[in-house]
């Protein structure tokens, strides 16, 4: 075993006699280039509608709950996906998102929120941690599609415009702190 | 009765049958109105909600106002309650929305309570939204307390 290890150690580090150092230059550019594109590839596959609700969990409870709100279906036709809402937009965020993400899927494998009783259970915690996220971030995800400053207070409607012009402008407070529940329920907001 | 027995029991079979088309055309289905069980009525399209956060008018004293603001999407349910994320009693101050009044407070003993009381939890039982430019749906001929006070004094 040994033996058959350091055979292999040896031709990888032992330069190439029968490739040019030119082929192997583009080569090893165009194989990277490949394996990056395929690794975005697959990044964006998972940041898909489809991939999020592959899985019953969300199939079956937030996918169904954000079918009548505006960010569904809406006179202007824009969806927003739940990568719009969930992932961050720059790659070092996404990235470690995803990490993050990854967790996530031992709680699919171990039935974490199997059923609509354990996810009813669990929600609170699940929101609670999207609600910080989102604080910290400004409400990035809300901002990439709804500018602040493309904002028209004279087409509000007066309760909007009011909220707006005063502590969202201020900085104050950010788009999660008041429209929490936007695209699903809430959980149990009564609980501590 | 008599007369009715000498009428020819064809007759009354016959005129029956003769009135059928005419029932058919009227029969309509209570929940499609204006329609017949086979005909596939256009739709009216969707109407918003008035939201100019204008007061309305309450007809009578106790008259639960009606909502001056859309409620699309507001959940209410025994999860949340997002009327009373503006309209409770601490909200006012950052909302402007007016406070729910001390009759939501009470339990059917007159006992003021902490908080809303469970019968005034769900909102929408009694205050609505009233639609643009719609006309109310049915005809009412109530009459303002004060019309009729007014009305009485005047002759
Ligand atoms: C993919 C882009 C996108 C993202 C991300 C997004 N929105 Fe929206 N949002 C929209 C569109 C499109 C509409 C509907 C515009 C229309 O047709 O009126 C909308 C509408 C809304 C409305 C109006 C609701 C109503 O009843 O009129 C609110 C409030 C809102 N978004 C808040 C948010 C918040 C808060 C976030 C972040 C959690 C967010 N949005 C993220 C695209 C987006
Ligand atoms: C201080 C609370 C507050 C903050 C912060 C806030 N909003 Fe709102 N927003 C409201 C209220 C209140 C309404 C009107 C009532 C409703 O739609 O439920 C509203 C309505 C809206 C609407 C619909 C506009 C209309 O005319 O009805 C959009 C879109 C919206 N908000 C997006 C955002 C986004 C994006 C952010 C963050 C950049 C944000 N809001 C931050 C309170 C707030
Ligand atoms: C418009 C932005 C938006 C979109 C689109 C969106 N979400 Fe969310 N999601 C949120 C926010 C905000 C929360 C935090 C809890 C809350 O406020 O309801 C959340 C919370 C969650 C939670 C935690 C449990 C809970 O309900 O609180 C899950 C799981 C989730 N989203 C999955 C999804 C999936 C799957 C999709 C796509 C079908 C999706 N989301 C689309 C904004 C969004
Ligand atoms: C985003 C905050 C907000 C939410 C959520 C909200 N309201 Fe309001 N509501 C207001 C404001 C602001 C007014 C206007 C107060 C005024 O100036 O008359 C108002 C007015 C009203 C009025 C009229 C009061 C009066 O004295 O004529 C009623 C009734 C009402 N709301 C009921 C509801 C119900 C029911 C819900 C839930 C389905 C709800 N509201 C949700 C902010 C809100
Ligand atoms: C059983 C019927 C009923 C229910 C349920 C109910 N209300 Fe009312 N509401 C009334 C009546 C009647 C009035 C007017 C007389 C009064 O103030 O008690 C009123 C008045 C109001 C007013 C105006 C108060 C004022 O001082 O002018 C507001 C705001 C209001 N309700 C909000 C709400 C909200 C929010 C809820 C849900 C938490 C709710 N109501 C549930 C019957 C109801």
């Amino acid at each position: 075993m040994r033996d058959f290890l350091r055979r292999y150690w040896r031709t990888l580090t032992r330069p190439s006699a029968y490739y040019s150092l030119g082929f192997l230059t583009i080569g090893g550019f165009v194989a990277g280039v490949l394996s990056w594109g395929a690794f975005n590839t697959a990044m964006e596959f998972t940041n898909t509608e489809q991939f999020c609700i592959a899985c019953h969990e969300m199939r079956d409870n937030v996918y169904q709950e954000i079918q009548p709100t505006i960010h569904f279906t809406n006179r202007s036709g824009v969806r927003a996906k739940c990568s719009d809402c969930h992932v961050p937009k720059d790659w070092t965020h996404k990235m470690a998102r995803k990490m993050q993400a990854s967790k996530e899927v031992w709680g699919w494998i171990f039935g974490t929120i199997s059923t609509r009783e354990k996810f009813l259970a669990k929600r609170r915690e699940l929101a609670e941690r999207e609600w910080v996220r989102m604080r910290a971030n400004d409400s990035l995800e809300c901002r990439n599609c709804h500018e602040f400053g493309s904002m028209d207070f004279t087409r509000q409607s007066k309760r909007a415009a009011e909220a707006h012009s005063t502590s969202l402008q201020s900085g104050e407070k950010t788009c999660i702190d008041c429209h929490k529940g936007i695209a699903h329920r809430l959980p149990d907001m009564a609980k501590q | 009765m008599k007369c009715l027995a000498t009428i020819p029991k064809g007759f009354v079979f016959l005129s029956l049958l003769l009135l059928t088309p005419a029932f058919a055309q009227q029969a309509h289905d209570p929940l499609r109105p204006g329609a017949g069980f086979a005909e596939d009525p256009k739709t009216a399209p969707l109407v918003n909600a008035e939201n100019d956060d204008k007061k309305r008018v309450r007809s009578y004293a106790m008259q639960p106002p009606t909502i001056p603001h859309k409620t699309d999407n507001y959940q209410l349910d025994r999860f949340a309650n997002r009327c009373m994320m503006c309209h409770a009693r601490t909200r006012a101050p950052e909302t402007q929305a007016t406070p729910i009044s001390i009759t939501h407070y009470m339990d059917r003993d007159g006992n003021f309570l902490a908080d809303v009381s469970p019968r005034r939890y769900f909102c929408d039982q009694c205050h609505v939204v009233q639609m643009e430019g719609q006309p109310p749906p049915v005809r009412s001929t109530f009459r303002d307390v004060d019309e009729i006070i007014r009305g009485k004094a005047r002759k």
